[in-house]
């Protein structure tokens, strides 16, 4: 009889436990290391048709096709990536490349085919607007986790808001931004960036999501600038994951010599 | 005017017809282009217009399971230079094909392109020390799209890779020199009559063109190391532009072997590189013949950096360096301009970009403290929207005396403008 008390009790705990657990929020590293899996990491490589579209104040577009390849090295660490331009005509074969050090500065090449030309660029320049558009080349392979300091700004329905603050404030040209992740899937929905006067001058929006494979995947998202009026949508197709690339091809050889996975 | 106009209705019809062909299984693209400049400075022995000319550029790639196939020709229409003779080595003419090649797969480790190729390796921004591949230096001083810098290569391009080091090996069957300064369309200092001369004194080279017996061979061992790109080169061949002159007067291309190394990787906020050369004269290794240049060791250290967000500079320092100076010295017949031993050379370029990208101002400067004398590449480009952009720059020289190395090309400063249709 009083193993059977003891039983329900035990029983009794557990249940209140994983009822508390439920409700309770995980800490701060866990909801942005499991954000930053999903936006960045899904599958062990992964392939898009990327269409750019970016409008600016005075509703004039411009437009950019162009192909991403990347493969992980490990969930959460090193990576690569491997853009080949498509259109507009100016920018047809041209690559950039990059190998994702988190924690350490990235390698980064473009190559030029009209020169044949390999071309380093340096990782300083991450905060830079990628190809025009309103989203940067950081926005593109995605920031290291390990560059800013993250709290748990407050939890509005259905997402957890995180405040991010960078460690090295002076690389950078905002002050904090926050993001805004589905506490059921955990991708990251939305970003606000602050500039140093505390005000907001930048937004990013997943716009759609979609389950491929079996992984939830942003199928469009926009960048707005308020300060310029610009605004740049990226629509993402022929989505495919774990697709057996090679990591060879995110080397010089393949930049002289885009693979076919990469053309189509 | 009836030729130029019957050259403009092909170039629209081909345009015309450039939708039809897309149905093709061949890839199309291309660009269409206008292009004029004129001289700041008089040159008695020049025309007063540096560029006139229209070009239509047709990219056609062919894919197959085992390679690519490219042909690329320009179609051109040029004012200035009314050679409509085609020349295939010199781009003389209506057509200057830049590439036809077949790039193939033969293993899992090589890569071969075979046929007309746009070559590029080193670390150099508009400086080269291991690259000894064909540059035309015509279109480049006369203001024409930097792409034209790089002459084509008719070679087989073999590329070895694997886990220790990779190799590229390419070989010219027959000697491709550069696309050089003759005096034709832009001045030069002639040794021989020690002043300026343009058109009246046009340089006649005895260029090595004997099939598999004056020909080159350059190869590139690379790998990277923590992150940073390390290369050995060697290169057997010529000199690439006039370095000599033959017994009957003639401009030549003496034999040159060059042996070499680079790295390049991130450095402070930056990318660094450097990069060593070792030119060696070999049929002047003791330096005594004024007929031949001498052999040289080459030295580049470069850094480039984004200052402020769409604000790129970058610095060069490069030294050239004569072997043998004095036996050069004494070769040399008395009053005759004479060269330094060393050659500084300090580059800066400074590149921004505004209007989301759309507008980029640009200012690539050479400047050597010890020819003082330089050079000014000014430009400014504008992209209208996916198919138009305009464009515009200069090409300035300044000098203290007319023998150096910039400072010869001082009545060929030029400013241009271009528009470009890309489809």
């Amino acid at each position: 009889m009083k193993t059977k008390i003891f039983a329900a009790a035990a029983l009794a705990l557990l249940l209140c436990a994983s009822a508390w657990a439920q409700d309770q929020t995980p800490p701060v590293q866990e909801i942005v290391e499991k954000a930053n899996l999903m936006a960045y990491y899904q599958g062990d490589d992964g392939k898009a048709h990327v269409h750019m579209e970016i409008t600016d104040s005075q509703g004039r577009k411009r437009k950019r096709d162009f192909i991403i390849l990347r493969k992980d090295k490990e969930d959460g660490g090193e990576q690569y990536f491997y853009v080949y331009f498509r259109r507009p005509a100016d920018v047809r074969r041209m690559i950039f490349m990059v190998w994702k050090h988190p924690g350490k500065d990235d390698d980064r090449w473009l190559y030029l085919p009209a020169l044949d030309l390999v071309k380093r660029i340096a990782a300083s320049d991450k905060r830079s607007s990628f190809v025009g558009s309103d989203f940067l080349y950081e926005d593109i392979s995605g920031r290291s986790i390990e560059e800013d300091t993250h709290e748990l700004a407050k939890e509005e329905e259905g997402f957890y808001v995180i405040k991010n603050v960078p460690k090295a404030p002076d690389t950078v040209e905002f002050s904090y931004y926050l993001v805004w992740i589905d506490k059921k899937t955990f991708m990251p929905m939305k970003a606000e960036y602050y500039d140093k006067a505390g005000k907001k001058y930048r937004v990013i929006e997943a716009l759609e999501v979609e389950e491929i494979q079996g992984f939830p995947t942003v199928v469009r998202s926009k960048a707005s600038n308020i300060e310029t009026g610009s605004s740049t949508v990226l629509t993402f197709s022929k989505i495919k994951y774990n697709i057996g690339l090679k990591e060879e091809i995110f080397s010089e050889r393949y930049l002289r010599r885009p693979p076919r996975e990469a053309k189509r | 005017m009836r030729a130029f106009k019957l050259t403009a209705t092909v170039i629209l019809l081909l345009l015309a017809a450039v939708p039809a062909l897309a149905e093709l299984p061949v890839e199309i693209n291309g660009f269409w282009e206008v292009r004029g400049g004129l001289r700041t400075d008089k040159d008695p022995n020049q025309r007063d217009v540096s560029l006139g000319e229209t070009r239509l550029q047709l990219d056609m790639s062919y894919e197959f399971d085992w390679g690519v196939l490219r042909v690329r020709p320009d179609l051109i229409w040029d004012d200035v230079d009314r050679t409509r003779d085609i020349d295939m080595e010199e781009g003389a003419g209506v057509v200057d094909l830049r590439e036809a090649n077949l790039l193939l797969y033969p293993a899992d480790s090589v890569d071969v392109k075979i046929g007309r190729q746009i070559l590029t390796w080193g670390t150099g921004d508009l400086l080269f020390l291991n690259d000894l591949f064909p540059k035309d230096w015509v279109s480049f001083l006369i203001g024409r799209d930097e792409e034209y810098l790089k002459a084509p290569s008719d070679a087989v391009k073999v590329s070895l890779f694997n886990d220790i080091a990779n190799m590229d090996l390419v070989y010219t069957p027959r000697f491709d020199p550069d696309r050089y300064i003759k005096g034709e369309r832009v001045s030069y200092w002639n040794d021989a009559l020690q002043a300026i001369t343009g058109r009246n004194a046009v340089v006649h080279a005895d260029i090595p063109n004997d099939w598999f017996d004056q020909d080159e061979l350059a190869l590139r061992i690379y790998r990277m190391v923590k992150g940073y790109e390390i290369a050995l080169y060697g290169y057997f061949g010529y000199w690439k532009s006039p370095a000599g002159q033959a017994g009957d007067g003639r401009a030549a291309f003496p034999g040159l072997n060059v042996f070499g190394a680079s790295v390049r990787g991130n450095i402070f906020k930056g990318i660094g590189n450097i990069e060593v050369a070792y030119y060696d004269s070999e049929d002047d290794r003791e330096g005594d013949d004024p007929f031949v240049r001498n052999s040289e060791f080459r030295l580049l250290v470069g850094y480039e950096q984004e200052l402020v967000t769409d604000f790129t500079a970058s610095v060069q320092y490069y030294l050239e360096q004569m072997q043998d100076y004095g036996s050069y010295r004494d070769s040399i017949y008395p009053g005759m301009e004479y060269k330094d031993k060393n050659r500084h050379v300090f580059t800066v370029r400074l590149t921004r970009l505004l209007m989301n990208q759309n507008l980029t101002l640009s200012l690539f400067t050479f400047y050597s403290p010890s020819d003082r004398d330089g050079y000014l590449r000014p430009s400014v480009e504008y992209k209208v929207n996916d198919y138009w952009t305009v464009s515009a720059g200069g090409n300035l020289f300044f000098r203290n005396e007319d023998a150096t190395f910039y400072g010869q090309f001082h009545t060929n400063s030029n400013l241009y403008a271009a528009v470009r249709y890309a489809f």
